[in-house]
């Protein structure tokens, strides 16, 4: 029981700590570092214990369910737990790694830690206004981690970023008054039951198209999705690689909770507007990856169209289809981030992320490139990686529900990823480097803080390899979660059937 | 109240459409009090009974206001005076190293 | 702005400010108040004192940095929650104790209590370091 309250205590506990060791920077990375280990450690347990018992729930402060707020652990939010403590591990090594004293100064760590805790109790709490709490808090620590520095582009990314940011979260406040003053309750579980009950779906409808607007926005869905490549590409690499890994995940899993939990998705309406999103989102997305020639910028892109097959996967809404989505986004965190922390190395060590200006990559770090190799690969869903069983699981599912049209759209667009993958990787690794060494020449990296940084990166690899191998296992796991998702009677009971 | 709320809205937006950088953090003000009085609106109001149980009494007026919608508006209202006030200084900010306040002059890093 | 008058005026009205910022948070659990006015207000004082006089002399006051203090608060209302685990209750849920006092009524003192001077350190050190740094910022 306590610990599912510890993904989330754990990580402002060693905030806190590492504020008041704010002029020690060897404490704080100490701190840094236990922290997001012991989180890792704390949430595999949990899934294990979830996966073991069932759903659990906690209501905080003794207030019986409908109101008090609820925090509740079913498969998928303990799944989403563990990769996001993953990541945090893996970042915060790496950041460790760039030794970026002056960002270190004004309080890098603890913001991490911070991030992390609103991330994680936005996977796992029960309550509609909670959620947009904790969409706040990790909002808040992502804006300042973002502007950290004040570099020129940074500021106006962070601009943008927090305009566009401001406005879905007053969108979603505006939908859950709307919801509270026409239901009476903002507890997800108690707000199914309501909304089962109502005959008139209207009002309800437009509710949802409320939370649709705006979780879409933070998910970086097809129209609203242009803040992300004009942001993402601005912070140091090990910023942005958190950001990629989990922030817009964070909306794609409210995404999927509100339309599997409180307003399941309608075949009439919602369902295939749902559907059509996602295709565009999928396809603009690897089209404005095609045209861009900066290393993170092709990244950035690619988010948006990955974030098209995971909402692909909500909408088609069979169990496989969500079994392909849970598994996405598996592979897609631990992916999406060591992508970014590839390309942080070679920013570092080349002072440039332009395709044209880079080459000789291979030549000169054949490891780096390998190390690129598998999530690039992995990315475009080659077998045997990660990628491939995600896709297929997918594509498998959209088959089943004969929309062929998704279906041609999601193999096209991965035909696309794979073409500006190879892009990535004859101009930055294959090429030869450009005939002049580079006028300004980067301070060398010391070889210690480079093998902390591949020391993430190795672990990262690691793990989508992992996934890869072990798809059976993993699968499984993945149709539990799904099967969970479309069947929210036991999470009712969880949250509603008295307290524990 | 909903005229009120209708009006906040709309201006927020209509300031949010200008190029002028404060105007625009003004609409974002206006647009997060419009959505605090939604809620309040939504949530139903009463007049002149606070959600405290008298001293005297054991039980809770039966007219009184809803304390979750006041709550869930305290709430809101902290966190967006927390990010307004991070706006302001990321727009001085920007102001300083862009020198410009106008919007549209924020291109560098788009596509 | 630092005329004789608005400085000899501060003098007087910061410790009131003060006093009356502690005054409501520990009358917020049964009457309009708590840790979130109280911290208003007593940061109010202080922006007063950084108007009158400098900010400079407003940080020597705080002794601390607002950082540190908002990581205090942090702290005092982080482990507020933990008492109730004690008593195999969730996280958060309330303890009271009763503190009989010589000569006065006995005082009910619980977490909540902490929760809300944690509440009212976090805020007051939150708006001192927007403050300051805005100041300093337009300088």
């Amino acid at each position: 029981m306590n610990l599912l309250l510890a993904p989330i205590v754990l990580p402002l506990l060693f905030a806190i700590l590492a504020l008041f060791a704010l002029h020690h920077p060897r404490a704080q990375r100490a701190l840094a570092l236990a922290g997001t280990g012991l989180l890792a450690i704390v949430s595999v347990a949990l899934l294990l214990s979830v996966r073991a018992g069932g759903i659990v729930a906690v209501q905080v402060g003794h207030w019986p369910a409908p109101f008090g707020i609820t925090i509740v652990a079913d498969l998928f939010g303990a799944i989403m737990v563990v990769l996001a403590s993953l990541t945090g591990f893996a970042i915060a090594l790496y950041s460790i790694g760039v030794h970026d004293r002056a960002r270190e100064r004004h309080g890098y760590y603890p913001l991490l830690l911070v991030l992390l805790m609103g991330v994680n109790g936005a996977f796992l709490t029960g309550d509609l206004f909670n959620l947009y709490v904790w969409f706040e808090v990790m909002l808040m620590a992502s804006f300042v981690l973002l502007a950290l520095g004040c570099e020129k582009p940074q500021i106006e990314g962070a601009v943008k970023y927090v305009a566009l940011n401001f406005f879905s979260s007053a969108l979603f406040l505006a939908a859950a008054g709307l919801i509270y003053g026409v239901l009476g309750t903002l507890n997800m579980a108690d707000l199914a039951q309501k909304v089962a009950a109502v005959e008139d779906k209207r009002l309800l409808t437009s509710m949802a198209l409320l939370l649709l607007a705006a979780f879409g926005i933070k998910a970086a869905m097809f129209p609203l999705f242009f803040w992300l490549p004009a942001s993402y590409h601005t912070p140091p690499p090990a910023v942005s690689a958190l950001f990629a890994g989990l922030l817009t995940k964070v909306g794609v899993y409210a995404l999927i909770r509100t339309f599997t939990l409180i307003f399941p998705l309608e075949p009439t309406f919602t369902q295939p507007l749902v559907l059509w999103l996602a295709a565009l989102t999928m396809i603009t997305g690897v089209l404005g990856a095609a045209a861009q020639m900066e290393f993170r910028r092709v990244l950035s892109f690619h988010i948006v169209s990955q974030i098209g097959y995971m909402i692909m996967g909500l909408a088609l809404f069979t169990p496989l289809a969500l079994a392909g989505a849970v598994f996405y986004i598996m592979h897609h965190i631990i992916v999406k981030t060591n992508l970014f922390l590839v390309s942080g190395v070679v920013h570092y060590l080349r002072g440039t992320g332009e395709l044209k200006q880079l080459g000789g990559f291979y030549r000169a770090h054949p490891w780096i490139a390998i190390l690129f190799l598998i999530p690039a690969l992995s990315l475009a869903g080659l077998p045997p990686l990660s990628g491939f069983f995600a896709k297929l699981t997918l594509i498998v599912a959209g088959l089943q529900q004969q929309a062929y049209l998704i279906v041609g759209a999601a193999l096209g667009v991965s035909l696309l990823t794979l073409f500006s993958m190879t892009k990535i990787w004859g101009e930055v690794f294959w090429k030869a480097a450009p005939g002049r060494p580079e006028p300004d020449a980067p301070p060398a990296l010391e070889p210690a803080r480079l093998r902390l940084m591949i020391a993430a990166i190795v672990l990262l690899a690691a793990i989508t390899v992992v996934i890869g191998l072990a798809a059976g296992p993993l699968f499984t796991l993945a149709m539990e979660a799904a099967g969970q998702l479309m069947n929210p009677q036991p999470y009712i009971e969880a949250v509603l059937g008295g307290a524990p | 109240m909903s005229i009120i709320v209708g009006l906040l809205y709309a201006a927020g937006i209509f300031l949010m459409q200008r190029r002028n950088m404060v105007k625009f953090l003004i609409g974002l003000a206006l647009l997060s009090h419009g959505a605090n009085l939604l809620i309040f609106t939504a949530g139903g109001l009463t007049r002149g009974h606070p959600p405290i149980i008298a001293e005297d009494a054991t039980l809770a007026d039966p007219l009184q206001a809803d304390p979750l919608p006041q709550a869930l508006i305290l709430t809101a209202i902290v966190i967006s005076f927390a990010v307004l006030a991070f706006a302001l200084i990321l727009f001085l900010r920007a102001y300083q190293t862009t020198k410009t306040d106008d919007l549209h002059d924020l291109r560098s890093t788009d596509a | 702005m630092s005329t004789l008058i608005l400085r000899t005026a501060t003098r007087y009205l910061v410790p009131i400010l003060l006093l009356f910022s502690i005054y409501l948070l520990l009358a917020g659990h049964n009457y309009p108040g708590g840790g979130f006015v109280g911290g208003l207000a007593a940061s109010a004082g202080l922006a007063l004192y950084a108007l009158a006089f400098d900010v400079r002399s407003a940080r020597a006051m705080l002794r601390v940095t607002p950082t540190t203090v908002s990581a205090a608060g942090l702290l005092i209302a982080t482990l507020s929650g933990l008492p109730g685990l004690f008593k195999q209750l969730p996280y958060m849920s309330g303890q009271w104790i009763v503190l009989p006092l010589p000569g006065f009524d006995p005082i009910k003192v619980g977490t909540p209590v902490f929760f809300d001077i944690g509440v009212y350190l976090v805020v007051l050190g939150v708006t001192m370091s927007i403050i300051f740094s805005l100041s300093e910022e337009t300088k």
